[in-house]
């Protein structure tokens, strides 16, 4: 079709003999893209941060009053959100670190001369392409104290996975650890199998030991890939909602989201709600820019 | 590494291939188990020591897509003769399935938000990879004032807590009636997709010398039509990854799902859940529910295999 215009233009002006500009097309081609960006995200960043510096409620027609900093002071006083923050950076750090060992050391083994390693790689990547929300469906079901397939393989008898509070956490975090271990173990791969062949010979000659050879080859070329590995993984396990929603219920794995989640849309405190939304905003893009100069350090070195 | 090989190193490989073979197993574990409740009669699904070997079944998968009713006694055996064998599989179980007065078979909620997983995840993916594929031929081929920043920026959009978004979205949604609409969905899972597929696409297109689009211009195709006869075709393979990437976040997408639609417009992944509920669920057509749903993802996965494998690393390996 847009050729078609294009040639009603051609025998109109000679100018355009050549079809539309190339800045014409250059417009064309960004410009909706950034515009629908701007439309969907920021947009509402910014409609929302009006709303929280107010009493606001959308399941009420109360007026709207303006009412300052108060939410944010509120929250960040709130012993109960410090308490979520808490929970939230305890399961990212286990499930992250969970994570990077399976999915590294998975890769590691990958990298050999392993027979069927291509459908290997292709059925360890299954469980990431998986809904959140139906995989956490279906780890209840093998978490199930009475009939569960892992207490059973474990031996574990009844052992309460999911309604015990102490261990619900970690039970989110390792059905986790075997959703998202395959794409650190994917990088890992791409890191490890970029890593100079001759590295690896001259350290034979050498007579390096695996470990000499691990530490001082292997390692410092994979890590700026497990770095991203890493900043990507985090992020993603800051922003978890769907897999402890659905797993359990317990207080002891209301992670940030689930707490805002509840704020907003079942207790309907919009106004405040926008507010601890921005708090966790700035946390991610803080955790961001920290991680981002690490790696500008790794890939230094 | 070494072309001969010690017999250490022989061992250590065997070792290798051995510890990968158990770990591809303990990962496929869950995903067998799903599976084969999906084929189970309901009372073998809850059974200690869980029961391996059994006579699949098609029943789950009948209860899944009919509303039934518990049943009042028992089928005369006339009844039951005169039934259709899915109808018997539900008379088994003590249930019978709701029809209207017309006689046809009442359907359940699935096969309807199975449709709208569909409608959403296929429009958005289409929309998603168009607008991506030409950004991200604008980005890879002109001079775009700023143009780093731009690209962080379309990014930076992706890095955001969906809970976050989803407050505002939720309140400008009522506003405009956008709420429990297929539209509603496709835009919030076009505006998220369309970062990722701005910036595979850039990879890939990045990729495409520039010099067979230049040869087009030389013979007189218009930039338009170089576009669409040369770039498109040569970006075909990345094209397709990227797609299925954008639908397979579409298709599991949960929270905007679970927020902005209840009725008309809900998707499998809040649906699924939802049927749990309180009591004894019938975990067989839970299964059931969740087979059919993985299916096209892990159809998808082993036929583009190799194309997502590059896909996933691309951004990893060329810095």
């Amino acid at each position: 079709m847009a050729t078609a215009v294009m040639t009603s233009l051609d025998t109109k002006s000679r100018a355009a003999s050549r079809g539309m500009s190339d800045i014409r097309i250059r417009n064309l081609f960004i410009i909706p893209t950034i515009l629908f960006l701007i439309v969907f995200n920021i947009f509402p960043l910014i409609y929302s941060l009006g709303y929280s510096f107010t009493d606001f409620r959308a399941s009420s027609n109360a007026p709207v009053n303006f009412v300052g900093l108060q939410n944010y002071r509120e929250l960040l006083n709130d012993p109960f959100i410090w308490s979520n923050f808490a929970i939230t950076a305890k399961y990212v750090i286990v499930s992250v670190t969970g994570q990077v060992i399976v999915g590294f050391g998975t890769a590691m083994l990958l990298n050999r001369d392993i027979p069927m390693k291509g459908l290997l790689t292709t059925l360890l990547l299954l469980p990431m392409m998986l809904s959140m929300a139906v995989v956490g469906l279906f780890w209840k079901l093998l978490y199930d104290p009475s009939f569960g397939i892992i207490n059973y393989t474990l031996g574990l008898g009844s052992f309460e996975w999911l309604s015990n509070p102490d261990v619900a956490l970690y039970a989110v975090a390792i059905t986790d650890i075997w959703m998202w271990s395959p794409f650190v173990m994917l990088l890992s791969l791409a890191g490890l199998s970029a890593v100079p062949k001759h590295l690896y010979e001259a350290a034979a000659i050498d007579r390096a030991g695996p470990f000499y050879t691990f530490f001082r080859i292997t390692l410092p070329l994979v890590a700026p890939i497990l770095m991203i590995a890493i900043i990507f993984r985090t992020m993603e396990a800051f922003k978890t909602f769907d897999l402890a929603y659905i797993l359990t219920s317990q207080p002891t794995t209301e992670v940030i989201s689930i707490r805002l989640y509840k704020m907003a849309f079942q207790e309907w405190q919009t106004g405040r709600s926008c507010a601890l939304a921005y708090i966790v905003l700035i946390m991610i893009l803080a955790i961001t820019n920290i991680y981002v100069k690490y790696l500008n350090k790794v890939k230094e070195r | 590494m070494a072309a001969v090989q010690t017999r250490s190193e022989r061992a250590l490989n065997r070792i290798a291939i051995a510890a990968v073979l158990v770990i591809t197993l303990i990962f496929l574990a869950p995903i067998y188990w799903i599976t084969s409740t999906a084929f189970k009669p309901r009372n073998l699904a809850t059974t200690i020591p869980p029961t391996v070997v059994f006579e699949p079944e098609l029943s789950p998968f009948v209860k899944l897509f009919t509303k039934r009713s518990q049943l009042r006694g028992v089928p005369t055996p006339e009844e039951y003769a005169a039934a259709p064998w899915w109808e018997r599989m539900v008379f088994d179980g003590g249930e019978k399935i709701v029809r209207s007065g017309r006689g046809e078979v009442q359907p359940s909620g699935y096969p309807n938000r199975f449709m709208n997983s569909l409608i959403v995840a296929i429009t958005s993916t289409l929309l998603a990879v168009g607008m991506g594929t030409f950004t991200a031929y604008g980005f890879s081929r002109f001079r775009v004032k700023g143009e780093a920043d731009l690209l962080f920026f379309i990014l930076s959009t992706r890095m955001l807590p969906p809970v976050v978004v989803a407050i505002p979205m939720f309140l400008m949604y009522r506003a405009v009636g956008l709420n429990d609409t297929h539209w509603g969905l496709i835009i919030l899972y076009t505006a998220f997709n369309l970062s990722f597929s701005v910036w595979l696409m850039k990879g890939f297109i990045d990729e495409i010398p520039k010099e067979y689009e230049e040869a087009a211009l030389v013979d007189g195709y218009t930039r338009m039509e170089a576009f669409f006869k040369i770039v498109i075709p040569e970006a075909a393979t990345g094209i397709a990854a990227t797609a299925v990437f954008c639908f397979i976040t579409a298709w599991n997408e949960y929270a905007f799902a679970l927020i902005m639609t209840n009725r008309r417009a809900q998707t499998a992944p809040p649906f699924i859940p939802s049927q749990v509920g309180s009591g004894l669920p019938d975990w067989t057509v839970i299964a059931a529910g969740t087979f059919l749903f993985l299916l096209p993802v892990a159809i998808f996965t082993f036929l583009l295999r190799n194309h997502l494998l590059r896909g996933m690393s691309f951004g990893a390996i060329r810095k």
